[in-house]
């Protein structure tokens, strides 16, 4: 078997264990799905008034401004939460035998971020069907609609990747809040519940270079038929890829090393 | 343990009180993060949702004095949480079992345990509130509105942590106590926290708003920051936090006498 071969099928099977495995077992996969549907429920039912500030220029409305950053937010905690996976199979024994086992180790990771990915097609499919069912507007056709889950995706692979070397370097769950407090301080950084030009104080200069700022402004301007910042976005993500990419082949490369 | 055996009450609740204290301040994670995340949030919702005091009827020209309220509220969760996660490890570890084996009080088992909560609402309170003095939160009942906000805080505070100890006695594990964390953040999102109830558009959430109790704590504290003595809103919180101390005080009561089998 080629070298391509070994880790695809490595990469496979990681990939089908850890879906088995979530989709079995409520547990696993109730937070990932429990936790945007609740901040979606909650911001957008809550905080709707906030549309009516002056200068909110955001034309889908209110409900369909936060879709777009629970679909983001989604997809990052989705990464995450594969993280707490990794973490308990190092925790309970099971990664140290899969790294025996495995022919490819980097399918290991390919695996778990194929996983990381369907969990989120599924719970962006509940969260859809959630803001549809609350009267959410969708102005952008179905190309952007497939855009916004491209860019999910990526930011799910993204976060997958940064908790994984987490997961890899620290072995154990109690690495949990180190893979998800910069994350949570990373997308709430960003124009969660106003758009950028009514974001206030220090939180706005530090915005404005945030890329999470890019993700958000691209997922809304899907979801409202009008993308915008794509290019920037496209490159954000390219780059966080690239980096996380390399963080989680560390992490691979010191979990090797620990035996 | 002898100790323990033979003192009166007070000494009984000073011996497991400063245990608990002890315990929080050994663990440097269970002090710092309780205390630093919800002023992460706070600066963050202030400049997120400043453009929200634009909107006519908004309360306040300052959305950080609005929400001031809100880490006084989280930092009662997370005590909450954190001392019932200390005593469902008691449970397990079989410590509370060898109390049960001493002439050791429930009362003072009670006592000991919410003074480590207790002691937890007092540092994170005193900590808000100067926090937020600093960053120009002004408080509109002055030096004594600060003092009845702190007492308010640390009864809420001291209210949710009955309500941990009620949870970690019933199901004597700490997966259990985690497993009531999102209830929690439920119901403070599900609340006039973020928002004034008369501003929120949508029906439904103006009406969970109204039945949440988190509402009243929440608008008794934040009345004290911003609209001056309101009697109705203090008698609220104190009174629904009041009602909740002695509701799950009672339930803990009976949880421990099952919980403890004496031989």
């Amino acid at each position: 078997m080629s070298a391509l071969g070994r880790t695809r099928s490595v990469a496979l099977a990681v990939a089908w264990r850890s879906i088995h495995n979530a989709f079995t077992n409520p547990a696993f996969l109730l937070p990932s799905v429990l936790f945007p549907l609740f901040f979606f429920i909650a911001f957008a039912g809550g905080l709707s008034g906030v549309q009516n500030a002056p200068d909110f220029d955001y034309k889908s409305g209110y409900t369909s401004f936060q879709f777009a950053f629970v679909c983001i937010q989604a997809a990052a905690f989705g990464g995450v939460f594969t993280g707490f996976a990794i973490a308990a199979d190092f925790e309970f024994g099971f990664a140290r035998r899969l790294m025996l086992a495995a022919p490819n180790r980097g399918g290991i990771i390919i695996g778990y971020m194929i996983s990381a990915m369907v969990r989120a097609i599924f719970v962006l499919g509940v969260v859809f069907l959630a803001g549809l069912v609350a009267g959410m507007r969708i102005d952008g056709s179905l190309g952007d609609l497939a855009a916004l889950l491209v860019l999910a995706l990526c930011v799910s692979a993204v976060a997958t990747l940064w908790s994984a070397g987490i997961a890899m370097r620290l072995r154990t769950m109690q690495a949990g809040p180190a893979m998800q407090m910069p994350v949570f301080i990373l997308l709430f950084l960003a124009p969660v519940y106003v758009p950028l030009n009514l974001v206030a104080g220090w939180v706005h200069d530090v915005a404005r270079f945030n890329p999470a700022t890019a993700f958000l402004e691209a997922a809304r301007g899907f979801v409202s038929g009008e993308p915008t910042k794509v290019g920037i976005t496209a490159i954000c993500l390219v780059a966080m890829f690239a980096l996380a990419a390399l963080w989680a082949r560390g992490g691979l490369r010191s979990a090797e090393q620990a035996g | 343990m002898t100790a323990l055996a033979h003192s009166a009450l007070p000494s009984q609740v000073g011996l497991l009180a400063g245990r608990a204290i002890r315990r929080i301040l050994r663990q440097p994670a269970q002090l710092v993060f309780p205390i630093l995340f919800p002023l992460i949030l706070l600066a963050v919702n202030t400049s997120g949702l400043d453009a929200a005091t634009q909107l006519p009827g908004f309360p306040t020209a300052s959305y950080l004095d609005f929400a001031l309220a809100i880490p006084f509220m989280q930092g009662a969760l997370f005590a909450a949480l954190n001392g019932g996660q200390d005593l469902a490890r008691d449970i397990q570890g079989g410590f509370l079992d060898r109390l049960a084996m001493t002439p050791m009080s429930g009362a003072a088992l009670l006592a000991g345990q919410l003074g480590g909560a207790l002691f937890m609402g007092v540092i994170s309170a005193v900590l808000y509130l100067a926090v937020g003095v600093a960053f120009g939160a002004g408080i509109a009942t002055g030096v004594a509105g600060a003092l009845v906000l702190l007492a308010l805080a640390i009864v809420i505070s001291f209210a949710f942590a009955c309500f941990g100890t009620f949870v970690a006695l019933r199901a004597g594990t700490g997966e259990a106590v985690q497993g009531f964390f999102p209830l929690f953040f439920v119901l403070l999102f599900l609340s006039s926290a973020f928002f004034p109830r008369d501003l929120i558009e949508q029906d439904w959430f103006a009406i969970v708003a109204t039945y949440n109790p988190v509402s009243y704590m929440v608008e008794g504290i934040r009345s004290l920051v911003i609209a001056g003595w309101d009697g109705q809103a203090l008698a609220q919180a104190f009174g629904i936090s009041a009602i909740a101390i002695v509701a799950f005080l009672a339930l803990s009561a009976r949880a421990l006498r099952t919980r403890l089998v004496r031989t």
